[in-house]
């Protein structure tokens, strides 16, 4: 997926057309950082085979990003509906609760059934809170945020409640090997990720799924009137986010082998949404771009590794991190681009798209 | 009708208008929405601004009042020259509005309303008695009894819209623009209104007055300005127009020659009427948006739909196609009484329906060419059965190509299109469902003439192939055109359905539209 | 013609205003207030040594930071935004004060005006980069917390003690009233703030200017009030609000710490909307908002008098108050008029 920059100077016409493409800033970004953090380790692209796995900084940011690569995922979704879900951080606290709490009260914490079974209820619960959010939006109406503020505020408390506040820690070989086992020498949670993010980028484009979220999010009301139900969407991408979180903190959990309520996933919504924005998908609705959420994710994850490995308190990604939302947000905003870029092309003025003036408006275009 | 304290204008000829408006030039991107034009507004008269659409009423408006800047003329009040950057400055300068929405606050209390932003204040802070004695004042000088504490949104639209006068009275007490005041308010309520708007004419307010009713111009309008394609068509003293001449000189004048695009088949229409109609609407209604109609629509017809704008066209079409869900009446398909509640039980039926906003209601923007056509028929079938990738680039080719929309690049944003290839799109999207019934709100406005008659060819030519069409058009040419039966509008009544035989002219139809009654 | 009008204005009325508007805003509040009140009725029967003015004055001794943050909180919802970077910002006003004072031996006198007009500041900058660019305040406030949170860490990773004797001392002075009741200075700083904020908004035309531009924006514009200032005004005093509530959260705790304040945007949201205050704006009372901190303090003695209660317990109740109200707030405003 970072390949696509590599080719720019190319015959003029495959250059034009990367240039215009959505990915080419994200991918340009990932390089740089990338490239930056091997100007510091001469070693940071190398990848070494031990014990038959495969080591090396590159697929250490694979193997942490994966868990913010799936709730961006599930996000990127509800974000193309003109949404946001605030409680996939509590999503993600709650599903490694109910798996570790699961695993260390079973009979047999080691066996492929109980991870089996922790991993369904993880999941159904997830559905659960999914359907609850997709609810209180499509169905009494309520702005996504402070819908899913509800289940972000209660959602760690519930966590805590299912850990009884403590750490719980699981031995269980099959468990750990969702966020921390390797599969023909590669994470498998770098493939459980690639494989849902292919799965979603196959449901999404090969239904029709993909174009009619486009079209809810990009316009409600032409979307409406051609028929789509948006109600049953949107239910969907919220469970959607749910299970995505789920995954994610499933992962989380296994990889560390323990389930914190308190700390599992904060500002993993944060994060996600940041992923989602830097990948070029509008907080607006409408297009969407799966690909660049990856990339997103991975340029957070190689922002946090890189703040790591330059040994300044990893906690100053946050800085780092409110400039990128600053930036990438601004350039995504018309009036900035209006006003610095000075590229106006919209046909009428946005300030007054109002309700007060907007009957008036057709008269204007006509 | 009292007697007005200051003189008239048509009485005595020039007194000094309190706003004048000159040479007002107004362009946007892609078309020029006022080229020229005039307005003339004399203390103590009710003046009615008229026009189609596309006349330039609403960029004249804002223009007069601050919100967007003329990129030519001058506007004089009381002589002097004045330039409004904002509403705010327009305001200071005596020029205040009310908007067809209440552009008030419905949370705060009435008397907030009134005074916002001019609240008295003792020792800095609100002087809250004084203004609630100040705001009671006001609407008691304007006779409206009404509890200033009360919040503003717990009264109707039409006493919010009257607490919105008296505010912009107050503001500034010199002109008022009233912008489609009426159009959700009921007879008594617009009775109201116009009790409120004499007085201030009486106190010498001047009084600018947009409305889409005809009966109301001629009810309360001391004089009228026309405009047509943004230029000023003239400005009349009421006394000097018919209803008749008022709409031909809103809708233009090359009324008189018409060739007929096909022959009209009268044995075809009189079969039709005996046989059972494809849609039945019986005393359809919705409260506020049209009166109870009733309308037959037969296989293969084309149903024109005319009347002026906001005299309740959309509004029948958006009834038969659930986009609004009808307060009473019911609607028969193929003899079968149908529930309509929402556009997915009317695809389900049949029915398709091309909004005349393009852009907020029809197309989304963002998506090609190619997903933009293939939508309708893909929210039928469900995101489970999706099209193929092939099937969608045929379709998307063959359309393009029966349609000739220009760019041809099935991948193109539909945003960068023109208006009438954007148009051609919307109507590739609703032409692949192979609709039974095909309605088509302003199919042809703001796209070029070619595009137009396109257009105005593939009605013709679905109807001959069995589709029942329901055409809405501004333009009595089109709908004269086209159409086998014309159903006419007006003020939110559908006063006649005439067969479009020879007896139908120009004249009759204009007649109709502008009186109510079919001569 | 004058009553003509007045009855014709009521019975136009929609019919299912059965409730008029005003008293629906006022549902929440009384429902808040009644749930106070039943707590602390439940509370004392139940419990011993609950009864007793003392635990109403320690709630606002352990909450008066939230209070005065969650204030700044209602301001900006008020017009329909939201704050995220309160948390933040109170953590970062911690830890900067602690840091000028015991590490740079600053004098409090001069510490505090300093980071009031840091918040403020802040709160400016974000109001304004709103406002101008039209960007959503969510996101805005977002990049705020994560800027704010991530400062903190570059002054300090660790927690400051602070054993400044000034600080120490008004930290722990008690003003004394009748029967032995006694307050901190916060609390008195808190107090302060509700009563002024309640005159501002309730009494000033910035105040009405709030909730005019929460009520229908488009509106305001067009009736000439100052939109734009407003709004960047509401963000500013918001910054101002958790500065100071960072202050107060820095007596109460003695020390500066980057992880102080984890989430207290949500309780100062929370807070705000159980007190009666719209999410969608327009619509609330700041007194409500104090009323919604100590629901909130509440819970928490509730839990802790309980003993056998753990402390998440307070979250899920909060979220599931949230809810209640939401939804309450949602089937209210679903009947308004369709104006907006």
């Amino acid at each position: 997926m970072t390949t696509q920059p590599a080719k720019s100077e190319a015959v003029g016409g495959i250059g034009r057309r990367l240039a215009g493409h959505r990915l080419l800033w994200p991918a340009l970004i990932l390089l740089a950082l990338l490239l930056g953090n091997l100007a510091f380790h001469h070693d940071f692209f190398s990848v070494r085979v031990r014990d038959g796995h495969l080591y090396g900084s590159l697929i250490d940011i694979l193997q942490f990003g994966a868990p913010l690569t799936l709730v961006a995922l599930g996000m990127t979704l509800v974000i193309a509906t003109r949404g946001i879900d605030l409680s996939v951080g509590s999503t993600v606290a709650i599903a490694g609760a109910l798996a570790c709490g699961h695993i260390s009260t079973a009979a047999h914490p080691g066996s492929v059934a109980t991870m089996l079974t922790a991993v369904a209820l993880a999941l159904g619960v997830a559905l659960v809170l999914g359907l609850a959010n997709g609810f209180l939006v499509s169905g009494l109406g309520v702005q996504p945020i402070v819908a899913t503020l509800i289940l972000m505020v209660a959602g760690r408390g519930v966590a805590q409640l299912i850990t009884g506040g403590q750490i719980v820690t699981v031995t269980s070989a099959p468990y750990k090997m969702i966020g921390g086992g390797y599969w023909l020498t590669f994470p498998f949670a770098v493939l459980l990720a690639t494989a849902l993010v292919a799965f979603t980028g196959f449901v999404t484009r090969r239904s029709a799924l993909g174009m009619l979220i486009e079209s809810v999010g990009g316009n409600p009301s032409a979307s409406r009137l051609v028929g789509i139900r948006a109600g049953g969407l949107l239910a969907l991408v919220y469970v959607f986010s749910a299970l995505c979180a789920a995954v994610a903190g499933l992962m989380i959990s296994s990889n560390v082998s323990s389930a914190d309520g308190n700390n599992a996933g904060l500002w993993i919504e944060l994060d996600a949404i940041l992923a989602v924005v830097v990948g070029g998908t509008a907080l607006t609705g409408g297009r969407f771009s799966l690909g660049g959420t990856v990339l997103g994710a991975l340029i957070i994850q190689t922002l946090s590794t890189t703040v790591y490995s330059l040994g300044v308190p990893p906690e100053t990604t946050l800085v780092f991190k409110a400039f990128v939302v600053i930036v990438v947000c601004l350039v995504q905003s018309p009036v900035f681009r209006a006003k610095v870029l000075r590229r106006r092309r919209t046909t009428t003025p946005r300030s007054h798209t109002t309700a007060g003036t907007a009957p008036q408006q057709q008269e204007v275009r006509a | 009708m009292a007697t007005p304290p200051t003189p008239r204008p048509t009485d005595s000829g020039d007194p000094q208008p309190v706003l004048e408006a000159q040479g007002i030039r107004k362009q946007f991107p892609g078309v020029l929405a006022l080229d020229g034009v005039a307005l003339r507004l004399f203390p103590g008269e009710v003046h009615a601004l008229m026009g189609e659409n596309g006349a330039g009423k609403s960029t004249l408006i804002k223009v007069l009042t601050g919100v967007h800047p003329a990129d030519g003329g001058t506007i004089l009040v009381d002589g002097r020259p004045h330039v409004f950057a904002d509403p705010l400055q327009a305001q200071q300068a005596g020029v205040s509005t009310v908007y067809q929405e209440v552009n008030l606050c419905p949370n705060i209390s009435v008397a907030e309303n009134v005074l916002i932003g001019r609240e008295p204040r003792r020792f800095g802070l609100i002087h809250w008695s004084a203004m609630r004695q100040r705001a009671a004042e006001l609407l008691t000088e304007l006779d409206l009894g009404l509890d200033v504490t009360s919040l503003l949104g717990s009264h109707s639209l039409a006493v919010q819209q009257l607490v919105a006068i008296v505010r912009a009275v107050d503001v500034s007490a010199k002109v008022l623009v009233l912008d489609e005041p009426t159009s959700s308010l009921d007879r008594e309520e617009v009775a109201q209104l116009f009790t409120l708007v004499r007085r201030l004419r009486d106190r010498g307010v001047a009084i600018l007055f947009v409305t889409h009713f005809l009966d109301q111009v001629f009810d309360l309008c001391d004089r009228v300005t026309i405009l047509r394609n943004g230029r000023l068509e003239g400005e009349y003293p009421i006394g000097e127009l018919t209803p008749v001449t008022l709409v031909q000189r809103m809708i233009g004048g090359e009324l008189a020659t018409l060739d007929q695009l096909s022959v009209r088949a009268h044995e075809e229409a009189a079969q039709r009427a005996t046989s059972e109609p494809f849609l039945q609407a019986r005393r359809l209604t919705r409260t506020g948006s049209v009166e109870p109609y009733d309308l037959d629509i037969h296989a293969g017809e084309v149903i024109g739909l005319a009347g002026l704008l906001g005299s309740g066209r959309t509004e029948v079409a958006r009834l038969l196609f659930g986009a609004d869900s009808a307060d009473a009446g019911e609607v028969s398909i193929e003899g079968r009484k149908v529930l309509l509640r929402t556009p997915r039980h009317a695809i389900a039926r049949g029915i398709a329906f091309c909004s005349e906003n393009r852009k907020s209601e029809g197309l989304v923007g963002e998506l090609t060419v190619r997903e933009n056509i293939v939508l309708a028929l893909q929210a039928a079938r469900g995101w489970t059965r999706p099209l193929s990738r092939t099937k969608q680039d045929e379709l998307a080719r063959h359309w393009i190509q029966a349609l000739d929309i220009r760019p041809g690049d099935p991948e193109a944003q539909v945003r960068h299109l023109s208006g009438g290839n954007q148009q051609k799109v919307l109507l590739a999207r609703w032409l692949l469902t192979a609709p039974r019934l095909l309605i088509l709100d302003e199919p042809t406005r703001g796209i070029d003439i070619g595009a137009k008659a396109e257009i105005q060819k593939l009605v013709a030519r679905l109807a001959g192939e069995g589709t029942a069409v329901l055409f809405i058009s501004a333009e009595l040419e089109e709908v004269l055109r086209l159409s086998h039966r014309i159903a006419v509008l007006r003020d939110h009544r559908m006063v006649a359905t005439l067969t479009n035989d020879d007896t139908v002219t120009p004249e009759r139809l204009l007649t109709t539209i502008a009186t109510g009654a079919d001569s | 013609m004058s009553t003509g009008t007045a009855s014709a204005a009521a019975g136009l009325t929609r019919p299912f205003a059965t409730v008029s508007p005003r008293t629906r805003t006022r549902i929440p509040l009384i429902v808040t207030a009644v749930l106070l009140l039943v707590m602390f009725g439940v509370g004392s029967v139940r419990y011993e040594g609950f009864l007793s003015a003392q635990v109403v004055l320690n709630l606002l001794i352990d909450n008066g930071f939230l209070l005065v943050v969650a204030v700044g909180a209602t301001f900006v919802i008020l017009t329909g935004g939201i704050d995220l970077s309160v948390g933040s910002m109170v953590a970062l006003s911690t830890t900067l004060t602690a840091w000028l004072v015991e590490s740079h031996g600053w004098p409090l006198a001069a510490v505090i005006p300093l980071v009031l007009l840091v918040g403020a500041a802040s709160g400016t900058l974000m109001g304004w980069i709103i406002h101008t660019f039209e960007i959503q305040p969510f996101i805005v406030t977002l990049a705020g917390m994560f800027l704010a949170r991530g400062l903190c860490y570059t002054i300090s990773t660790e927690s400051i003690t602070i054993s400044d004797p000034t600080t120490a001392g008004i930290a722990q002075t008690r003003l004394y009233g009748p029967g032995g009741l006694f307050v901190s200075i916060p609390v008195v700083i808190a107090l302060a703030v509700l009563v002024t904020a309640f005159v501002v908004l309730h009494h000033t035309r910035f105040g009405r200017n709030v909730y005019a531009l929460g009520g229908n924006e488009s509106s305001a514009r067009l009736m000439g009030l100052p939109v734009g200032s407003t709004k960047i005004a509401v963000y500013a005093v918001s910054g101002l609000c958790s500065a100071l509530g960072g202050v107060l959260l820095t007596f109460y705790m003695l020390s500066g710490y980057a992880l102080h304040a984890m989430g207290m945007e949500l309780d100062a949201i929370a807070a705000t909307v159980i007190g009666g205050t719209l999410l969608t704006g327009g619509s609330g009372f700041v007194l409500g908002t104090a009323l919604g901190v100590l629901v909130l303090g509440m819970i928490q003695t509730v839990v802790n008098f309980q003993g056998t209660l753990s402390s998440w317990w307070t979250r899920i109740v909060i979220g599931a108050l949230l809810l209640v109200f939401i939804v309450l707030q949602r089937l209210m405003s679903g009947r308004r008029p369709a104006a907006d």
